[in-house]
C-alpha cells in the first residue's frame, strides 16, 4: 500500500509532469486566453524533441540546439497560422490535429532513418546537458522523492522552466497585450473595430504558446529517448485534459492539473493492480489495467466538464455569463 | 432658402460644403441580390447625419463596407482625403473612423474598465516585447485609466468599472460600446442603431451623448429606425431603400419627400411619420 502511495506521489515532481505542465500552459495561452483551438500541441513537442536531439547529435551544442528548436517552432506556427488564422477558429483545430499526425508519420518513416532514426527514434543526445550537472554523484531526496544526481538535475531544470514559463505567461496576460488577447477571445470584430490588428495578435499568441510546447518537448526527452510513438493525438488530448482539469484561463491551473493527472493515473493503476493480484477485483485481468485507468480518466474528464467546467482554479464568476 | 450643409440643390447624392466622407459607385452583391448600390454620397463634416431606411435597405451592409468589415464588388470611398477602399478594418479605425455594432459587442469577460482601456490607440504595452516589462508601459496605462475614468463618469458607468461587461444591462452595454469607441479619439463616429432595444429613459441620455459628440467637433453618422429620434438630433438625413440612396436633406424636409414615404411606409403614407406606432389606417 505504501508502495502504491509513494509511486503516486513520486509522480508529482517527475520531468514528465513538468513537461506536460509546460505544454498545458502553452495551450492555456492558445485556448484559455486567446480562444485558439490548438489540437496539435503534440506537433510542437515533437518539433522541440527532434530539433533538440538532432542538433545535439550533430554536435552543435546545447544552446544552439535549443535556439534551433525555437526557430523550428516559430516556422511551424507560421505554416499553421498563415492560412487558418483569418478563418473561424475550428479551421485551426482541424489543421493542427492533421499537422501533428503528418509530422509524426514523417519522422517515423524508415526512409529518414539516418536523420530522425525512423521508427526507432533518437537517443544519447543529452550528454552535453548532463555534463553541465552541478550536483555531485549521490542519492538525493527522501521517501517517494528519492533520485540520483541526474534525476535531481533534470527536475531542477524542468521545474525552473515551468515556473519561468508560468511567470512569463502571467506577466503577459496582465499587460495591455494580454488585454487585446482576451478581447480577441471574447469578440474579434469588436477588437478589430478598435484599431487592433487581430490577425497579428493571434499569430503572436500561436507562436508564444507553441514555443512553450516546444520547450515542453525538450524537457520531455531530457531523461528519455525520442520515440515517434509518443507524439500521437493521445499526447495532445492528455494535455487538454490537464488544462481543463486545472482551469483553461488560469496560469496555475495547468501546473496543478498536470500533477493531479499523473498522480491519479499512477494511483488508479496501483490500486487496480493491487486489487487484481490480491483477488479482490475478479472481473478484470492484470493486463487490462492500463486501458481501464484511461477509461477512468475519460470518465473523470466528463464529470469535470459537467460539474466544474471552469476547472479547479477557474473563476466561477466567469461562468455565470457563459451563454 | 440657403443651406449650410449642401452645396447647390438638394438631391440624392448631392455635393456638400465640407464632406468628410465621399463614396462613389459602391456596390455589394450577395448572389443575385444587390444589397448596396450607392452611386454617390457625401457625409458632411461636423454634423450629425442619420442613415435611415426600411429593413433590408442595405444600411448596415453599407456601414460594413465603409468600415472594412465587408468587401464591396465595386466602389471607392475617401475619408478625410485618404482612399479607404480595400483598407483593413483595423486600419480604418486607426485613421479615426470608428464604428459600433447593431448587436452590441461588449467584451463580456473583460471588466468595464478593461473594455475602455482596450480602445486607446498606440499603447506601448500592446507590443509583445514591451508587455513583459511593466515599468515600460505603467505610466501610459495610468494615463489611459484616467481618460477612461473620465469617459465612464460622463456615461455614468464609473461605478461599474470593475464589473464584468457581461453584467451590464443591454442599454448600459450600448453606452459602454459608445464610450469605448470614443477612447480611440475618432473624428467620425459611426453608430449602428444606437437606440435599438434601449429603454426610453436611457434613450434620452444616449441622444444627449450623441449631441455631445457633435459639440466636441466629431462627425456622427448613425443608422436608425425610429423617426422620432432622427428628427430630434440629426442635422441631415440620408434615406436608403433597396440598396440605393433615394433621398436626402434636412430632417423636416426629407420626411415630406414622397419618395421617402413610399419607400418607408408604403400604404401607411397618410399617418404621421413622427408617431412611434402607426395604427391609424385610413383604408
Amino acid at each position: 500500500m505504501e508502495q502504491i502511495l509513494s509511486n503516486a506521489l513520486g509522480e508529482l515532481l517527475t520531468p514528465m509532469t513538468a513537461a506536460y505542465a509546460l505544454a498545458a500552459i502553452g495551450i492555456a495561452m492558445h485556448f484559455g486566453f486567446t480562444g485558439l483551438l490548438n489540437f496539435g500541441q503534440a506537433a510542437y513537442m515533437l518539433v522541440g524533441a527532434y530539433a533538440f536531439a538532432m542538433a545535439n547529435l550533430a554536435g552543435l551544442g546545447l544552446v544552439p540546439a535549443v535556439l534551433l528548436s525555437f526557430a523550428a517552432s516559430i516556422v511551424l506556427s507560421l505554416i499553421l497560422g498563415i492560412p487558418t488564422l483569418r478563418l473561424r477558429s475550428d479551421y485551426l483545430a482541424i489543421v493542427t490535429i492533421a499537422a501533428a499526425e503528418i509530422l509524426r508519420f514523417i519522422v517515423s518513416t524508415t526512409g529518414l532513418n539516418d536523420v530522425t532514426g525512423g521508427p526507432q527514434g533518437l537517443s544519447g543526445f543529452a550528454k552535453e546537458f548532463y555534463a553541465l550537472n552541478p550536483f555531485p554523484v549521490g542519492e538525493y531526496g527522501f521517501w517517494a522523492w528519492s533520485m540520483d544526481e541526474k534525476g535531481l538535475w533534470v527536475r531542477v531544470v524542468a521545474w525552473s522552466l515551468v515556473i519561468l514559463g508560468a511567470l512569463f505567461v502571467a506577466q503577459m496576460i496582465r499587460s495591455p497585450w494580454g488585454r487585446v488577447i482576451k478581447g480577441i477571445r471574447e469578440d474579434e470584430d469588436a477588437v478589430r473595430s478598435l484599431g487592433k490588428n487581430v490577425y497579428s495578435y493571434k499569430m503572436q499568441s500561436l507562436i508564444i504558446g507553441g514555443l512553450l510546447g516546444t520547450l515542453a518537448g525538450i524537457v520531455f526527452v531530457l531523461p528519455r529517448a525520442v520515440q515517434p510513438g509518443n507524439y500521437g493525438t493521445g499526447l495532445t488530448f492528455f494535455i487538454w485534459t490537464i488544462l481543463l482539469l486545472g482551469g483553461a484561463s488560469t496560469v496555475l491551473g495547468p501546473i496543478i492539473g498536470s500533477m493531479i493527472f499523473w498522480v491519479l493515473l499512477s494511483l488508479t493503476e496501483g490500486l487496480l493492480s493491487a486489487g487484481v493480484s490480491s483477488g479482490i477485483i475478479t472481473f478484470i485481468q492484470q493486463d487490462q489495467i492500463g486501458g481501464i485507468r484511461f477509461m477512468l480518466v475519460g470518465l473523470g474528464l466528463m464529470l469535470l466538464v459537467i460539474f466544474r467546467p471552469q476547472g479547479i482554479f477557474g473563476n466561477k464568476k466567469e461562468l455565470y455569463f457563459n451563454a | 432658402m440657403p443651406n449650410q450643409i449642401a452645396l447647390g440643390e438638394i438631391a440624392p447624392g448631392c455635393a456638400k460644403v465640407d464632406p468628410i466622407l465621399v463614396a462613389d459607385n459602391v456596390t455589394r452583391q450577395f448572389g443575385g441580390l444587390t444589397a448596396v448600390d450607392v452611386a454617390h454620397v457625401e457625409i458632411p463634416r461636423g454634423q450629425i447625419t442619420a442613415l435611415i431606411g426600411p429593413n433590408g435597405a442595405g444600411k448596415t451592409t453599407f456601414f460594413n463596407l465603409l468600415t472594412g468589415f465587408d468587401k464591396p464588388n465595386t466602389g471607392t470611398w475617401i475619408f478625410d482625403g485618404k482612399n479607404l477602399a480595400g483598407v483593413a478594418s483595423y486600419k480604418v479605425a486607426r485613421m479615426g473612423m470608428v464604428r459600433t455594432f447593431q448587436l452590441t459587442k461588449a467584451l463580456s469577460l473583460l471588466t468595464v474598465m478593461e473594455n475602455m482601456r482596450l480602445g486607446y490607440q498606440n499603447q506601448t504595452g500592446e507590443n509583445p516585447l514591451a508587455a513583459m516589462f511593466r515599468w515600460v508601459w505603467r505610466k501610459q496605462e495610468n494615463q489611459v485609466t484616467e481618460i477612461a475614468t473620465e469617459l465612464l463618469t460622463r456615461f455614468k458607468l464609473v461605478d461599474k468599472s470593475e464589473d464584468f461587461a457581461a453584467s451590464l444591462s443591454g442599454g448600459q452595454r450600448k453606452l459602454l460600446e459608445m464610450a469605448r469607441a470614443l477612447m480611440t479619439k475618432p473624428t467620425l463616429v459611426m453608430l449602428d442603431e444606437p437606440m435599438a432595444g434601449v429603454n426610453p429613459a436611457l434613450t434620452q441620455s444616449l441622444l444627449d451623448h450623441i449631441k455631445g459628440l457633435k459639440a466636441e467637433g466629431m462627425t456622427v453618422l448613425f443608422v436608425e429606425h425610429d423617426m422620432h429620434m432622427v428628427r430630434h438630433i440629426s442635422d441631415w438625413v440620408i434615406v436608403m431603400a433597396e440598396g440605393k440612396i433615394v433621398a436626402e436633406g434636412p430632417p423636416a424636409e426629407v420626411m415630406r419627400n414622397p419618395a421617402v414615404i413610399d419607400a418607408y411606409l408604403g400604404a401607411h403614407h397618410d399617418s404621421d411619420l413622427g408617431a412611434t406606432s402607426i395604427k391609424k389606417d385610413n383604408a
